[in-house]
């Protein structure tokens, strides 16, 4: 797989132990549907969708607004539950999970950024990276080093202290990205994440989701509208439009 | 999530939206004020009603006779002799010694010639008993109680001693002389039993003047306008009119026998058990058992009254605390939507709204319970005032024992965790993917 191509800068810290073997894929989804209804209309948001992906992959889901994209990336977070089909992470169906396993996967395995940042305003920076501990149950002197070191990775170590209103937007959402990935999660899920931002700040993000793509071997999962930043940063392309894969441009 | 983070993140939402919060904390204090003084009034009035009957000897005597029961008045039977059991020294001693019983006393009461600054007069003298001391005759009495049980000293009905001097305060600490006939047993063994009687005369000082008569049993003191300490009027060995009648019909009795004794429980409530062992005695006794239990069910239902009045405040309240933290929620979605979506359990969320209701519930209880106990001291001075006006003795209407603190805290935490159950089930039931949308 193309990660290997990379030089293998694991950090100690976030190494994984539970190396999956590149022959299971990280991510697969089987005739996944998901259905609204939206008074007497049946919105078919996500009308049998099946895609794999490996692991270290950085794929991104393009299409135009309501082709189901994003209601793809809240299946595969384990936010929404499919009205049919399966959600296969790391060997798991999310679909068969109970509230309280998807609860744990959400903190354990997937790590999510938004394109609103979805920051808490009460809080300060490092708070909000150590919120996903506090739920993980991890000591606070160990929350308080572990959130320092991912604001430090994304560039924010000196903005620990400042409320999200004080920060700029590439800023907000660098700290959501270090949120997503305090609990050093194997998947990470961005909706979005450069569409409330300029191009130079978008292009910033990019680069930190590649290198953590690289570097931490995430598997990263981006939804957005800009092919030109996709076809830069990601490795395969897929294309989306009712509800359906339209096209896979594949491992390139 | 671990306990303190919840309380931590309990702590932080509570700060955040102050102004309301303390609101409805307000509210909730409140209703616990109210409840609190509610039932500090019932409290208090049934402490101070049976304060009062306590003193008035009423119900926490047994009256023993040597009858095994009380004939009607009107029926003419006189006990037979079989029926009827000594009521000697040996008696009283084994009553004496039951549990609960504080004192047994005979009824010590004759007639005499009061002698005052040389001008005779008739009145009737009682024996009264140490612990007539708490009689509430005494609350407005003039001088003092008698110094010890065998002082020489008298104390003077108002009324009587109006016949001495019209200056009644004036007859404080003067001497006056009673004349009675002594019990003097015979010397002759052969006459075991039999006695003679001997003219004494006894110097006694005024030590307290009583409007009242000071009530010390259930056959009273009618008619006595001079008192003496009891085993002061034990000692002088007084003729007794039931003493001719002790002498022919129990001929084997030792000593001195009673026609009945009064026994002086710790209680209202130890009243049965010691009525029920004087009756295993073989002995008649009585007392005002039943008046007693009807005043306790009244007091109940009052209780329970005011309760229920105090709690409709608090219900008030706990709807305040459902419609703060509804509110919450829908001001907090996002943030729901936010903790769910970085790894929060429905069960975290749900443990964070209870935290934030109960902690409310618990401010909200100690305050009400301090609102309540000021609520209480205001009243206290204000009746007292009136009373005072009125001159009339204060009263305490106004008690707030630390159980009902204890139990009023306890219950506004109660209510508030159950008014947070919808609230919390609520929030936890929150779709992190509606909440987020939402913008």
């Amino acid at each position: 797989m193309l990660h290997r191509a990379f030089p293998a800068r694991v950090s100690t810290l976030y190494h994984k132990d539970t190396m999956t073997s590149s022959a299971a894929p990280e991510i697969s989804t089987s005739a996944l549907c998901r259905y609204y209804q939206m008074g007497s209309a049946v919105v078919r948001a996500v009308d049998g969708v099946s895609l794999t992906v490996g692991h270290g992959e950085f794929l991104a889901l393009l299409g135009s607004s309501g082709s189901g994209k994003s209601t793809l990336l809240n299946l595969l977070a384990g936010l929404d539950r499919p009205t049919s089909g399966a959600v296969v992470v790391q060997g798991r169906d999310l679909a068969r999970m109970t509230p309280e396993e998807l609860a744990r996967y959400r903190r354990q395995t997937a790590g999510i950024v938004f394109q609103a940042f979805n920051l808490i305003g009460s809080m300060t920076v490092q708070e909000n990276v150590e919120l996903p501990l506090r739920f993980a149950e991890v000591e606070r002197d160990t929350r308080r080093q572990r959130a320092r070191e991912a604001l430090e990775r994304v560039g924010l170590g000196a903005r620990l202290a400042h409320r999200p209103a004080e920060l700029s937007g590439g800023e907000q959402q660098r700290a959501a990205l270090a949120r997503a990935l305090v609990n050093r999660p194997a998947v990470l899920l961005a909706d979005e994440p450069t569409g409330n931002l300029d191009s130079h700040n978008g292009e910033e993000i990019l680069k930190l989701l590649r290198e953590f793509n690289r570097t931490l071997e995430m598997t990263v999962l981006m939804v957005t509208h800009e092919r030109a930043l996709a076809e830069r940063f990601a490795q395969r392309i897929v294309f989306m439009a009712d509800g359906r894969m339209c096209a896979d441009g594949g491992p390139q | 999530m671990k306990a303190q983070d919840v309380l931590d993140l309990a702590a932080r939402n509570l700060r955040e939206s102050l102004l309301r919060n303390s609101l409805t904390t307000l509210g909730i204090a409140v209703g616990v004020a109210s409840l609190v003084a509610m039932l500090s009034l019932g409290i208090g009035l049934q402490t101070m009603a049976s304060k009062r009957l306590m003193h008035s000897g009423l119900f926490d005597t047994v009256l023993v006779s040597s009858h095994r029961q009380f004939r009607g008045f009107g029926g003419g039977m006189r006990p037979q002799p079989t029926e009827t059991r000594t009521l000697d020294e040996a008696a009283r001693a084994t009553i004496a010694k039951l549990p609960h019983v504080l004192e047994v006393y005979p009824e010590i009461r004759f007639a005499t010639e009061v002698r005052y600054a040389g001008k005779p007069t008739f009145a009737n003298v009682a024996g009264l008993p140490p612990s007539a001391a708490q009689n509430e005759a005494f609350e407005d009495a003039q001088g003092r109680f008698f110094s010890g049980p065998q002082a020489e000293e008298a104390i003077l009905l108002a009324d009587f001693a109006k016949e001495l001097n019209p200056q009644v305060a004036s007859l404080l600490g003067q001497e006056i002389v009673i004349n009675y006939a002594e019990r003097q047993p015979l010397s002759n063994a052969a006459e075991a039993g039999g006695f003679s009687l001997l003219r004494r005369e006894r110097q006694l000082r005024v030590v307290g003047i009583v409007d009242r008569e000071p009530y010390s049993g259930l056959r009273g003191m009618a008619g006595a306008g001079v008192f003496i300490p009891l085993q002061l009027a034990e000692s002088l060995n007084v003729m007794q009119p039931g003493d001719l009648r002790g002498l022919t019909s129990a001929p084997e009795a030792k000593g001195r026998t009673f026609e009945n004794l009064t026994v002086r429980v710790a209680s209202p409530n130890d009243v049965e058990q010691v009525e029920d062992a004087v009756k295993k005695m073989d002995f008649g006794a009585l007392s005002m058992l039943d008046a007693t239990r009807n005043l306790q069910r009244f007091f109940a239902v009052l209780d329970l009254f005011l309760g229920i009045f105090g709690s409709l405040a608090l219900a008030v309240a706990s709807l305040g605390i459902i419609n703060t933290l509804v509110m919450a929620i829908l001001e907090r979605r996002r943030e729901i939507g936010i903790m769910k979506a970085v790894g929060a359990s429905d069960g975290d969320v749900k443990r964070l709204f209870f935290t934030e209701a109960a902690a409310m519930g618990a401010v909200g209880g100690a305050l009400g319970v301090l609102l309540g106990w000021i609520l209480g001291r205001i009243i206290n001075l204000g009746t007292n005032y009136y009373l005072r006006r009125q001159q009339l003795p204060a009263e305490n209407l106004w008690l707030v024992p630390w159980w009902l603190v204890a139990g009023a805290i306890a219950f506004s935490v109660l209510v508030t965790l159950i008014s947070g159950l919808y609230p919390a089930a609520r929030a936890a039931k929150l779709d992190p993917v509606q909440a987020l949308h939402y913008e």
